[in-house]
């Protein structure tokens, strides 16, 4: 080693690092716990692309959407039940049954110190409906265009607001999509000062906040953290947690280490092995919710031999619903039989179907098959979905059925499925709006089951089931303007799928969130709203 | 005439390395386009999400210009990649470059200490074990050598976590900093420990150092141990050379012929040894970032990957590529500084 190499590692040595491994093995703080006015959360965040609320259409997005911005109706945290009022103090619809008009609460601020006025809201509706982003389709399907917006959201005054839907809807159907986070209201004067060519604020709002919500957006960095402040002002009530930092971490067993030395006051990404390890462990506590999320089995009734009733039927007395739900998604996925979430208006908890295979080969035998066939089952190559396959792969041998699994990417399986070409499929559907419509519309309308009709965005018609009726009583619902009676017709339109409908739905997502048991009143929001961090004290 | 014919050489040296330099790239730019363009991840999917109508896709076709010709599409990217344009990520919607300005500093930050460590530990190791050959010194190296080397990092990552930050509390856990001290000093080379130095913010230097010493701990034992094996065998080619036998009958001292003339000699080609370890952790470890949630280079790739997002895989793979020249020059440099017969 030349003298210079030498010297220079010395120098290294001296200088560097050994002096600092004290100050880097010191524990940082020694802290024991979080600061009692922060909230510290740790989570998956990757999929959080924009925080503008006319994009907006990932969970971690709503989540911080619900945290920073107001929407006129809302749900109450503390029951998820009646629709209460948001920037809307209160609201009546015309006759007309097409005319809404809604009353704004005055004294409203932004964090900006604007006031909140109806111009607000006629701005950030007609905003959504231009910009023309992937959850446009939820106010759009009321009929609001580019070219009518000036006589379909309008205002009459600071805080007289009016829109005008095309038909005379269920009111809860509208109204329900007004809470979804498209329909934020965002602060005019704030976002058309940073308005870009025209792009109505759109590329600054991704990053950046300008509600009246119980918090305003300090930082964000990709696929790492965001920081919310809370707004002391904030009109519901002035909320206990200053600061809220909702970290990305990728791995359970990260989040669980940090949820265990106190790093952290909420982990919401365990896995099943995890939550096991930290049951009655003591100062923490889990937390359950029912999300939307559903885990499905379509059968293509193109196929000649799903074609047949009793095979259908059979088909669904061949999942093991509570070995899958007791072994494999222990505690993730819940046993649910019906296309609306719990927690959905109208939703369904009847769950006529259990593994019978004795009843399932009568079946089978009653559409002479009594020797069984073979067909494929298609799905995502990712390890959960597989390990399902598998378990149905099974069940079904067990009656002579012979599943060979077809598995792909995510593309792959989609493009099979909307060109109607698969047979069985194991699938998820995800609910894009906390309206019952949402589901229905997919799993049970499908006024053309013609190849040409091309409704790839409908189940039913990807499964190309027929059925008049059910197509007719789903859009009997959509008009009912009395809720309960609204309700009932859903329920009506899910036995009816339940017992004829091409889908054995399976399983219900539901989230466990593991936190500090100082943790008081965290909602993430059921299947129909997101997460409160406003709410939530310590 | 002497000195002009030794600037000559040295312009055309200069221009010659200018040139493969610019080769290199170019074919760096051209490979990772063709294969960004074969795999079969449909990049207008990732764009326009799946439930997007025909004439949706087919106008995100027209602006990501994917109806042009290969050829025409490779020089409308070629053109901009050289104003600095890597294009915006699907995943972030910013611009790749900028994002990789934020990704690539962690990356360079938890390599440098790992690399760092590496040779600081392993090249005395190597050089132990090549002297004490065949003893229990040797033995035990190698053999801490071979755990080092097939121990899966996930795992070793996550002991480490449970161990040193879980059990002893001697460390902080995962991530760059604790959220309380995120924004407390300007970024402005985007490497915590300098900004934090430069801002004389001695408190956020230290949990930076306190997160980062972990991570980089658990790359350290991959480097120590390809370091120290390398070593070892350089060195013993080394110590069976005439030379050294020489310099032993002329009386030279054992440590001056162990770490002056062996270690000397194998210093030439240990450069390019420390030099690739050093690239290959500049890639970015995608286990242990996804550990210690470390917002790097080899996380941001995957991610890009897997969501198809194709401008941030390409600019990732480009940085990566650039890094990887970037490093054999410099190693080539050096080699020229230590090894005289190389000048």
């Amino acid at each position: 080693m030349t003298l210079l190499a030498r010297r220079l590692l010395a120098a290294a040595l001296a200088l560097g690092l050994a002096p600092l491994l004290p100050l880097a093995l010191s524990p940082p703080g020694a802290r024991a716990d979080t600061p009692p006015d922060s909230l510290l959360i740790a989570t998956q965040i990757d999929d959080l692309v924009s925080l503008d609320p006319a994009e907006i259409f990932e969970f971690s997005g709503a989540d911080a959407a619900n945290n920073i911005y107001d929407t006129l109706v809302a749900f109450d945290p503390r029951d998820l039940g009646p629709l209460v009022g948001g920037i809307a103090e209160r609201w009546s619809l015309e006759a007309d049954g097409r005319t809404y008009r809604f009353k704004l609460r005055e004294g409203l601020r932004f964090h900006s110190g604007n006031p909140v006025t109806a111009e607000d809201a006629v701005f950030s509706l007609r905003r959504a409906i231009l910009l023309q982003q992937t959850p446009s389709f939820i106010l759009a399907q009321f009929g609001f265009t580019a070219e009518n917006l000036d006589e379909t959201i309008t205002s009459d005054g600071p805080h007289d607001l009016t829109l005008r839907v095309d038909k005379p809807y269920a009111p809860s159907f509208f109204l329900t999509c007004l809470t979804a986070t498209i329909g934020a209201v965002v602060d005019k004067q704030t976002v058309l000062a940073n308005e870009q060519d025209g792009d109505l604020g759109h590329n600054w709002l991704k990053t950046h906040s300008a509600g009246s919500g119980a918090y305003r957006l300090r930082v964000w960095k990709p696929n790492e953290l965001y920081a919310l402040d809370a707004n002391p002002d904030y009109w519901r009530q002035r909320p206990a947690m200053r600061r809220v930092f909702v970290r990305h971490i990728a791995e359970s067993t990260t989040q669980r280490l940090l949820l265990e030395k106190g790093d952290t006051d909420i982990a919401r990404n365990l896995s099943p092995e995890d939550i096991e390890a930290l049951a009655g462990r003591p100062g923490l506590k889990v937390e359950e919710d029912l999300k939307g999320p559903l885990l499905y089995l379509a059968m293509n009734q193109k196929h000649p031999i799903l074609g047949k009733p009793p095979v259908v039927e059979a088909i669904k007395h061949l999942i093991d619903y509570d070995g899958l739900a007791r072994t494999l998604l222990r505690g993730q996925f819940v046993p649910h039989q019906a296309f609306l979430p719990k927690t959905y208006l109208g939703a369904l908890d009847e769950q006529p179907y259990a593994l019978d295979v004795a009843k399932a080969r009568a079946l089978l035998a009653e559409a002479g098959l009594a020797e069984g066939f073979a067909i494929t089952l298609s799905v995502r190559n990712v390890p959960e979905r597989l390990q399902i396959a598998q378990s149905l792969q099974s069940t079904f041998g067990q009656a002579g059925i012979e599943v060979a699994l077809r598995s792909g990417t995510a593309k792959q399986v989609l493009t099979s499925y909307r060109a109607r070409k698969h047979e069985l499929l194991l699938g998820t559907w995800g609910p894009d709006y906390p309206d019952p419509h949402t589901n229905a519309d997919t799993f049970a309308h499908n006024p053309d089951n013609s190849d040409a009709a091309g409704l790839t965005g409908k189940l039913m018609w990807r499964n190309a089931w027929d059925d008049p009726t059910l197509s007719a009583m789903t859009e009997a619902a959509l008009l009912e303007r009395d809720a309960e009676t609204r309700a009932a017709l859903y329920r009506e339109v899910q036995r009816r799928l339940q017992r004829q409908g091409p889908f054995a739905i399976m399983f219900q997502q539901n989230i466990q969130s593991a936190m500090r048991d100082s943790v008081e009143g965290f909602v993430t929001g059921g299947a129909v709203a997101n997460s409160f961090y406003w709410t939530v004290t310590k | 005439m002497a000195p002009r014919a030794g600037a000559g050489r040295a312009i055309a040296l200069a221009a010659r390395l200018l040139i493969s330099l610019a080769a290199t790239f170019f074919g760096l730019l051209l490979v990772t386009f063709l294969i960004a363009r074969v795999v079969p991840i449909d990049p207008v999917i990732a764009v326009v999400g799946e439930q997007a109508s025909p004439e949706t896709v087919a106008a995100a076709v027209r602006e990501l210009g994917l109806d042009k010709p290969l050829w025409q599409q490779f020089a409308i990217y070629l053109g901009k990649v050289l104003q600095g344009d890597f294009g915006t990520s699907v995943l972030t919607a910013r611009p790749v470059l900028e994002d990789i300005a934020r990704v690539f500093p962690a990356t360079l930050e938890l390599a440098t200490l790992a690399t760092f460590l590496g040779v600081l530990i392993g090249l005395p190791l190597g050089v132990l074990a090549a002297v004490k050959q065949g003893r229990w010194p040797d033995h035990l190296i190698r053999l801490l050598g071979l755990f080092g080397y097939s121990m899966p990092v996930f795992w070793l990552g996550l002991m480490a976590l449970l161990v040193f930050y879980g059990q002893l509390g001697w460390t902080a856990g995962p991530g760059r900093l604790d959220v309380f001290y995120e924004d407390l000093v300007p970024s402005v080379t985007g490497v915590i420990l300098l900004d934090a130095a430069l801002a004389g913010d001695w408190e956020v230097f230290g949990n930076a150092l306190s997160h980062l010493i972990l991570p980089a701990g658990v790359l350290a034992a991959y480097a120590l141990a390809y370091i120290a094996r390398m070593t070892r065998s350089l060195m013993l080619e080394q110590l069976g050379q005439e030379y050294i036998t020489t310099a032993r009958a002329k009386g030279i001292s054992e440590a001056r012929i162990v770490w002056r003339h062996a270690l000397g000699n194998a210093l030439v080609p240990l450069i390019t040894v420390i030099a690739l370890s050093y690239a290959f952790l500049l890639e970015g470890s995608v286990l242990t970032e996804i550990v210690f949630a470390w917002p790097g280079l080899g996380s941001y790739i995957t991610n890009a990957l897997l969501s198809a997002d194709m401008n941030a895989v390409l600019g990732g793979t480009i940085v990566v590529g650039a890094v990887f020249i970037g490093i054999n020059l410099l190693s080539d440099l050096l080699y020229r500084l230590v090894d005289p017969r190389a000048r």
